[in-house]
């Protein structure tokens, strides 16, 4: 309750006035503690100022949602087909390559 | 195979390549170029089976070596002149405060994940990005190594990784908003 009461006297502040706060940044500063967050390579003060950051700005909020979910979607989908069956038939000529290289260079 | 029996040697290439053909045409998106790094991983493999010490799957052993021998052949090619990337990057007013349409709705993964078409859209939104983001993009979101590898393989710094990785998923972001969004 107490929490939720300090987070609305700082969004009355107004989002650009907001920035000159203790502990709050910019949403560009936020843009540049993204990816260590992610890798939780944050220092923890640094980490309490971005989730912070996090709690009070709508944008941020649904940009790094978005982001994620990018991420995600690109890992699931990005690697294509990975069971043999569902991949491409190996030409012959390419497993003849293969071995006549093995034989060759023997 | 380590001793060098060709029946179980053409077993072994054929039940590993289509995975390994998969890899390279990924990272090298040339198939003639992928055939060719695969054929010398599979060397690579040969002559190097003995060293193999079990602590990884051999098919993660495989996937390493493939994956060297595509940044080789990558590092040899002509390079692309590099795009630029800005007009996919975040945007911000005169404040430093982030500039983004309300998102009332993100679709689950899952949701995301049935629509058609889906893994062709990522893929050719991937090759768009400039080779440099790319490359990082593809080796830590999609082959799945570590930061710290990526930096090995690319011989870069972990914090360059890291600026590159970033740029690059943002400018993903920014493109798949259609497909994020429900609207492909």
């Amino acid at each position: 309750m107490k929490r939720l009461g300090v987070l609305k006297i700082i969004q009355s502040f107004g989002k650009r006035a907001m920035f000159y706060l203790p502990l709050m940044i910019t949403c560009r500063q936020f843009e540049d503690f993204i990816i260590d967050y992610l890798e939780d390579d944050l220092p923890a003060r640094q980490k309490m100022v971005f989730e912070l950051h996090l709690k009070v700005c709508r944008e941020c909020r649904d940009y790094l949602a978005a982001y994620k979910r990018a991420t995600e979607v690109t890992t699931r989908v990005g690697k294509g087909p990975e069971l043999n069956d569902e991949l491409p038939a190996v030409p012959d000529d390419f497993v003849k390559a293969v071995l006549m290289a093995r034989k060759q260079a023997k | 195979m380590s001793r060098g029996d060709e029946v179980s040697v053409e077993a072994f290439v054929r039940q590993h390549s289509p995975w390994m053909l998969s890899v390279a045409r990924r990272i090298l998106r040339d198939d003639a170029a992928a055939e060719d790094s695969v054929q010398e991983a599979f060397l690579n493999a040969f002559n190097n089976i003995d060293k193999f010490e079990g602590r990884s799957s051999l098919k993660t052993w495989l996937h390493r070596i493939v994956v060297n021998r595509c940044l080789m052949t990558l590092r040899s090619s002509k390079r692309k002149a590099e795009e630029q990337l800005d007009e996919f990057m975040p945007q911000f007013d005169s404040n430093g405060c982030r500039i983004e349409d309300p998102w009332p709705q993100l679709l689950s993964a899952d949701k995301i994940c049935e629509q058609k078409q889906l893994s062709k859209v990522v893929a050719e939104n991937i090759d768009k990005l400039p080779e440099k983001y790319r490359i990082v993009l593809q080796l830590r979101d999609i082959e799945e190594f570590s930061t710290a590898e990526v930096a090995k393989q690319l011989d870069l710094s972990e914090s360059n990784v890291k600026v590159r990785l970033h740029r690059a998923r943002s400018a993903l972001k920014q493109m798949l908003e259609p497909v994020l969004r429900g609207h492909l």
